[in-house]
């Protein structure tokens, strides 16, 4: 192990380059602690993101040597290649500067997946009973842990190929409110989330389950969300 | 581009590549072969000319290939049909369709050399 | 094209490509036994003229093959290509009946 890292960071917005900076090694290093090395000791221009920095929040993804990660949860040691650290800001986002992405394409994407719970009960009625081993419930706690970072979105090449393709999270997000026995907006969220731009233009990369750093697989969803469509459309109920 | 790459190397990827590919091969392939058997239609001569090109080995070579893109796009597409309709889930999925693909083929590479 | 066609066309490829299923295993066997047991045009047309088993299978891929195709092909041109639109399925729906045309012909041609 070498005592030095070579960090390559983007710098800049949609144009720019990599700049390159040398970073002490130390064990058991994330990459969250290099890019705030950087930030705190060599160059107070470089704009980044984290929170929580403990695996919680999702603040911290960015794409390290290629691949889409939360930066606090990644060591050093497991991703870097030859000494040399690359950093680059989400892909399929627009670039705000340096390494911080602009996710209300992400949001808005969820909202037109229609990702919101809709009541049917008011506060006079009792609680809802939801046994948690029937099927739709072992489907929505399957996918409900989505803390919408953008790993999976960033990572899924459809959505690189068609810029309307809602993605895996909003879509992630659909399916567990298709099985929550409580919601109200059933029809209409299959009508949002079907078609050319919807769950249908997946085509099982996998790369979003791959990456998912809360082990979610959309695309298992995604597939439910499928059959579901079609049984609707073929009812002629889409 | 390399980074793009860099992500897209896992398996599942790769599966929908080949079948991406094969499907596009397959869908160039299907008008020539219908063409040419419809040459029964009026010139078997014709067709029994384009039948005799399979005698050479590089013809061979073409055929196989065809054959496995065609077999490549079976077991891709039921993996598919497994994952979509049967809610399968996990890489041992992957698993199935890589020894059931190797296994075609190697019956099919058995079949074509004898 | 609306929502719920999208989703037909989605429906209508997974199920095509049920049928294909079957009929590629049956093609695949058929090649291979073909292959070793002679392919001459006099061979062949032996095997499938007047055989009403054979044009009603060859048929019916045609007509899979002529929906699962086209349909295929609309994602590659979508994604690929930047091609979608209504320019993109006029282009895909002739492919499907040409497709359609010059199988049912060589379906013909070997079976009468």
């Amino acid at each position: 192990m070498s005592d030095v890292l070579n960090v390559r960071v983007w710098r800049g917005g949609e144009e720019g380059e990599y700049q390159s900076f040398q970073v002490p090694r130390r064990e058991s290093q994330t990459v969250l602690d290099v890019v705030s090395h950087i930030q705190r000791h060599l160059d107070p221009s470089l704009a980044y993101r984290f929170a929580c920095r403990v695996g919680m929040c999702g603040s911290c993804a960015m794409t390290v040597n290629g691949v889409a990660r939360w930066t606090c949860r990644t060591h050093v040691s497991k991703v870097v290649k030859d000494g040399v650290l690359e950093l680059a800001p989400l892909a399929h986002l627009p670039v705000v500067r340096d390494l911080v992405t602009d996710m209300s394409v992400f949001f808005d994407k969820w909202a037109k997946a229609r990702g919101q719970f809709h009541p049917t009960a008011t506060r006079k009625d009792p609680f809802a009973r939801v046994k948690p081993d029937t099927p739709e419930r072992k489907n929505a706690d399957a996918g409900i842990e989505c803390i919408g970072c953008g790993v999976c979105y960033a990572s899924c090449d459809v959505v690189q190929w068609q810029p309307d393709y809602l993605g895996p999270a909003a879509l992630n997000r659909a399916w567990t409110l298709q099985n929550d026995v409580r919601d109200g907006a059933q029809d209409e969220r299959l009508r949002a989330v079907a078609g050319d731009a919807g769950c249908h233009a997946c085509h099982t990369h996998l790369s979003c389950t791959e990456r998912c750093p809360k082990q979610i697989s959309p695309t298992a969803g995604i597939a439910g969300l499928k059959r579901a469509a079609m049984k609707a459309a073929l009812k002629g109920e889409l | 581009m390399n980074t793009a790459w860099r992500a897209r190397n896992h398996p599942a990827w790769w599966a929908f590549l080949v079948h991406r590919i094969s499907g596009i091969l397959l869908t160039l392939f299907l008008p020539v072969h219908f063409w040419v058997l419809g040459l029964a239609l009026h010139d078997s001569a014709r067709l029994d000319g384009f039948l005799h090109w399979t005698d050479y080995p590089l013809v061979k070579l073409g055929e196989f290939f065809l054959v496995l893109m065609l077999a490549a796009h079976l077991t891709g597409g039921l993996r598919l049909l497994a994952l979509e309709f049967l809610a399968w889930r996990g890489w041992q999925k992957n698993l199935l369709a890589l020894a059931a693909g190797l296994a075609l083929f190697a019956g099919l590479a058995f079949a074509y050399v004898v | 094209m609306n929502t719920s066609n999208q989703v037909r066309l989605w429906a209508a490829q997974r199920l095509s490509a049920m049928v294909l299923g079957i009929c590629v295993i049956v093609h695949l066997i058929t090649i291979i036994y073909a292959v070793r047991s002679g392919l001459s045009a006099d061979q062949i047309l032996a095997r499938t003229q007047g055989n009403v088993a054979w044009f009603a299978f060859y048929g019916i891929f045609v007509i899979a093959v002529s929906i699962h195709g086209p349909i295929g092909l609309r994602s590659v041109l979508s994604e690929w290509l930047g091609w979608r639109g209504r320019s993109a399925d006029i282009f895909l729906l002739v492919l499907a009946v040409v497709l359609a045309w010059l199988g049912f012909r060589a379906v013909w041609g070997v079976y009468a």
